[in-house]
């Protein structure tokens, strides 16, 4: 034995070296190493602190069950990784592992002094101890409870590594490559099905791997899987969550382990759809809760076996055992004869089987029955232990440098519980075992509460005849919680494990109580005098270990997170400097700035040309949707509020929207290409929810309608233009339309070419200017406007953008739906009573237009603000009020919807939704805002040319 | 992610392909202005909200686009069945 190491045995690879530094200084492991074998055999046994004391903590387990040793990870810029368990990091070869929570430095840590407070930082102590004042929160205690307590530092950098997914389907996915779940693989194999078998660790076998008399069997198993084509196995992948119809969800490590992490992804997300799944997820073996448990060098006799049988290590040169269950007599036994140095057996109970003991016994190790250890000598690692007899009797001290606890066993349930499986509560075991579940799914070995590990495991909480609010027994190691917490929660009066474990954070670390919960719940049913099964049990959720966003997010971020839908015109407007702002998924031009303009200059030359000259905007992001069929009149007549029936082909019609509630949800205006075919345009934001709303009227209330609905959103390009020159622009482009006030007038629409491509071009304004909108396909969109742009130069045509559409359709008091409404809005409410069709007998939304409360006097509604200081923009949002100076809170009347510098007026607008607003013209009014109230005029939303003469030309 | 039957397309598709739509059999009322503020409100606001068996509207929005009835329990998050649109309660 060298150091820790033993001299022979373990699946390490002894002739391959892996050198690696932990809190910088230098060790040296072996492939088949994880950082927690590695250091234990460098002689540490200090891994880190702990999260709420800063107490000196150890390694407790050997796999995904490790509370304490949680480490983080540096492999250079954009690629830190906090809060990894030291058992399940892999060494290789340059690995930069740091301890974590601590300063300055892990032996000697100042926030240590909270463990010397202890008794100020009882269960619940958050809610108790820092109510007031309020203030105190967010200035004091908050920033110096996170300073203090806590588990790694995040990342500061973007992750620069990628992340893969895929989708997999078999008959038959088993999760957990132990014995169990390789004999289950084997057999669903041989019939033929698809079988994919996933299991955590580096490795298939599981506990066999810690067992070398089934390492013949586990390399024939193995091989005769990974030789089936029809079976796939997955290592490194963590099956981390069990959803509906058998969907599981598993991310698969590729580069953690690798020295050289090449170009690859570093993990992939599997989404698994099975036919059945097997769990075989094993079991956990339970601590025992007793004074001093957490001390560096106490830990679980099954990983002490891992360590020592897998990776060759012994945990301690005189190591002792401390029994509950026949198990943990089986593993130091196995130790012993590896060659670690056993110095005693202490086992709670007196009635220990014969056949037990007697390996113990052959093997000369001292054997103590009903017996307990009662506390822990030394803080950094453990150097002897305080034994008593359960009477208290026979009180000693042993020397030891290792304590080994084996307290019986956990079904691990998570995945179980994930699929809303139920669980029995089995006394023989003290644990609770899957029960049904409305899956296809059955559990096998250890985690079905099948096991050979003998009996015991029911005494959690070692007799002590010290005082028990003196002792120091953790349960919950990841979030320091004591015994001594849950016995307090219940003496406040807390009865239902959900609420104990709420208040005392017990197993809410990022563990999940893995170790702790069965603890817990029976130290609480102990206190409340009530069998374990009355105080219910605490739910397992997703993810069974914690896993990387990375993995879970894969390739949709940064701008492939979501779509951006780019108009056939975006890249002119790129080439020619705009700036842009993203409408629903729409990337939409803002303004177009000229050399050293700003938006609100800008903005201005732009409405300025639009009122004086002609502008250019793209509109193609508006909603499209072609309306056809014998009924499609009659189907829009009963969708919009105004009557459609009478509109001829070739005029158009601005349709409002309701909900059946009555309120505005959409608004376009649209156009009758035909008798049976009509035109239809949307908000950008609302086109999907209108198609939508049409559908389910169509399918569902009206299928004896015959109509068709298509979206063409994305099969036209539309260019507005706008302004008193717009006609003179198109005239020399447009074939087979007379463009003449006459014969084409204000809301008309009229097929033709335009440069020869075929158009369906609207006389319509959002502006109050003359202006049209010219639909070509899409592939002609750019080419057209360009074409537009040359022949519109003596004209002084000025492309705009979304800004000063909004300035220009506010001094016309046109809204936009969703700011200027906001769900709750009727037509009468925004001052599109006209646009009712009160003879109608019926639309959606009509019936809901008389309810009493949108009839009620004093709704809010829709009217212009002036401010009477002419240069002052409100800010949109800012509540509205009657007096000033009342007293906080003030009654508030509504909000500013819509505010802008009008160029045209040489003033600032606003429009505003306004209690009692209509019956309010001449009224003023306050907008309180931190340094002073301003004061406003309430007048018509038609800012400008009212009469609406510049339509008509 | 469940399966969903789409009755239309006759096949179990993911979850993801479909979007939930209310209560089913709720039917438009022929002649809304003849209703009186209570019914009215009634047809327009109050949902049954079982414990169980739930009769609910699905649309296969990202495959044939038609909208469907089911019958859900609401406590296993179960489809008990689906049911073209028209077809009667189950
Ligand atoms: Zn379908």
């Amino acid at each position: 034995m060298s150091g820790y190491r033993l001299a022979n045995g373990g699946r390490i690879d002894r002739g391959v070296r892996r050198r690696f530094t932990f809190d910088g200084r230098p060790f040296e492991g072996f492939s088949g190493d994880t950082l927690a074998s590695a250091l234990l055999a460098g002689g540490v046994q200090l891994f880190g602190r702990s999260f709420k004391y800063h107490r000196p903590r150890g390694v407790l387990g050997a796999g995904s069950e490790e509370p304490n040793a949680l480490i983080s990870v540096n492999r250079g810029p954009g690629r830190f990784t906090p809060n990894l368990r030291a058992t399940g990091i892999e060494v290789y070869e340059g690995l930069a592992a740091t301890s974590q929570n601590r300063w300055p430095s892990l032996r000697f840590d100042l926030a240590a002094i909270n463990d010397r407070l202890g008794m100020f930082f009882p269960a619940g102590f958050y809610n108790k101890t820092f109510m007031w004042p309020r203030s105190f929160w967010e200035t004091l205690y908050e920033p110096a409870i996170r300073r203090m307590a806590g588990l790694g530092n995040p990342p500061t950098e973007e992750d620069r590594d990628h992340y893969a997914a895929t989708y997999a389907h078999c008959e038959c996915l088993v999760i957990g490559a132990g014995p169990a779940g390789i004999e289950a693989a084997l057999e669903a194999a041989s019939t033929g099905k698809r079988v994919i078998l996933v299991d955590e660790q580096d490795e298939a076998g599981g506990g066999a791997m810690s067992d070398p008399a089934l390492w013949p069997w586990l390399e024939r198993s193995i091989a005769t899987l990974a030789g089936a084509p029809n079976v796939t196995l997955l290592t490194r992948t963590t099956a981390f969550g069990y959803y509906h119809d058998n969907f599981i969800g598993a991310i698969e490590r590729l580069t953690d382990h690798l020295a050289d992490i090449g170009k690859g992804p570093r993990e992939r997300l599997w989404r698994i759809r099975a036919g059945e799944v097997i769990l075989a997820q094993g079991a956990i073996e339970r601590p025992l809760v007793f004074d001093g448990n957490d001390t560096p060098g106490v830990m679980l006799a099954s990983a002490a076996r891992t360590f020592a049988l897998r990776h060759g290590v012994a945990v301690g040169r005189s190591v002792a055992l401390m029994a509950t269950h026949d198990s943990g007599w089986r593993d130091i036994v196995a130790m012993a004869k590896a060659g670690v140095g056993v110095c005693a057996v202490i086992d709670a109970r007196t009635n220990v089987s014969n056949d037990v003991q007697a390996e113990a016994k052959a093997l000369g190790i001292p054997v103590h029955l009903g017996q307990c250890v009662i506390g822990v000598k030394g803080r950094h690692a453990v150097q002897a232990i305080e034994v008593a007899s359960t009477d208290g009797s026979r009180r000693r001290t042993i020397a030891c440098d290792a304590l080994l606890m084996a307290g019986g066993w956990t079904p691990t349930v998570h995945l179980w519980s994930h699929a809303r499986g139920s669980l029995a509560w089995r006394d023989a075991l003290g644990a609770y075992v899957p029960e049904t579940c409305s899956e296809i799914v059955r559990c096998v070995g250890a985690c079905a509460g099948t096991w050979d590990f003998g009996a015991g495991g029911l005494i959690n909480t070692l007799p002590s005849p010290k005082p028990s609010h003196r002792a120091r027994a953790f349960v919950d190691f990841q979030n320091d919680v004591t015994a001594k917490d849950i016995r307090l929660a219940v003496q406040e009066g807390f009865r239902s494990i959900e609420h104990i474990k709420r208040y005392t954070t017990t197993g809410m670390a990022t563990d999940q109580g893995k170790t702790s919960n069965l603890n817990g719940l029976r130290i609480a049913s102990d206190a409340l005098a009530r069998p374990v099964t009355d105080i219910g049990l605490t739910t397992f959720r997703p993810p069974y270990t914690p896993q990387s966003f990375g993995a879970l997010a894969g390739r949709a971020q940064g701008p492939l997170f979501q779509p951006t839908r780019k108009t056939p015109i975006d890249g002119w407007a790129e080439e020619h400097g705009a700036v842009f702002e993203l409408v629903a998924q729409w990337r939409r031009a803002r303004y177009f700035p000229k050399p050293g303009e700003d938006m609100h200059v800008a903005v201005n030359r732009e409405c300025r040309m639009v009122r004086q000259a002609v502008g250019i905007f793209d509109a193609s992001t508006l909603g499209k949707i072609e309306v056809v069929g014998p009924d499609a009149a009659e189907f829009l007549n009963r969708m919009y509020t105004n009557p459609w029936k009478s509109l001829e082909p070739g005029r158009c019609r601005y349709g409002l929207l309701l909900r059946e509630d009555g309120f505005i949800t959409d608004d376009g205006v649209s156009a009758r290409l035909d008798d049976d075919r009509f035109h239809l345009t949307t908000t950008t934001g609302g086109a999907t929810r209108v198609l939508n709303m049409m559908e389910d009227y169509l399918q569902t209330e009206w299928p004896d309608l015959d109509v068709w609905l298509t979206s063409i959103t994305e099969q036209y390009a539309v260019i507005a233009l706008q302004g008193p020159m717009a006609r003179k622009v198109l005239e020399p482009l447009v074939e087979g339309i007379d463009l003449s006030p006459g014969a084409f007038p204000h809301m008309a629409i009229r097929a033709g070419r335009i440069c020869g491509i075929p158009t369906r071009l609207f006389r319509v304004s959002f502006t109050g200017e003359l202006g049209f909108e010219i639909n070509v396909p899409t592939a002609f969109g750019r080419a057209l406007w360009e074409r537009l742009m040359a022949e519109g130069q003596h004209h002084g045509i000025t492309p705009y953008g979304t800004e000063a559409m909004h300035v220009l359709r506010a001094e016309k008091g046109f809204i936009i739906v969703g700011q200027d409404t906001d769900g709750t809005v009727t037509p009468y409410d925004a001052g599109l009573g006209w646009a009712v069709g009160t003879k109608k007998k019926d639309f959606v939304g009509k019936r809901s237009l008389a309810r009493p409360d949108i009839v009620a006097p004093g709704r809010k509604q829709l009217v212009g603000l002036m401010t009477d200081d002419p240069n002052l923009v409100l800010e949109e949002g800012a509540q509205i009020v009657a007096d000033p100076k009342q007293a906080v809170p003030m009654t508030m009347l509504g909000h500013v919807t819509s505010s802008y510098w009008s160029e045209t007026l040489g003033r600032s607008i606003a429009l505003a939704l306004v209690a009692g607003g209509h019956g309010r013209t001449g009224e003023t009014l306050y907008i309180p805002m931190p340094d002073r109230a301003h004061s406003v005029k309430v007048c018509s939303r038609l800012f400008h040319d009212a009469e609406g003469a510049r339509l008509n030309v | 992610m469940i399966l969903i039957h789409c009755p239309y397309c006759d096949e179990k598709r993911p979850e993801i392909e479909f979007v939930y739509g209310g209560e089913a059999h709720i039917a438009r009322p022929a002649d809304p202005a003849t209703m009186n503020d209570a019914a009215w409100e009634r047809y327009l606001f109050i949902r049954n909200n079982p414990r169980g068996r739930h009769h609910e509207r699905w649309r296969h929005s990202h495959g044939c686009g038609r909208f469907f009835n089911a019958v859900r329990d609401t406590v296993t998050d179960r489809f008990e069945t689906t049911y073209k649109a028209g077809e009667p309660r189950r």
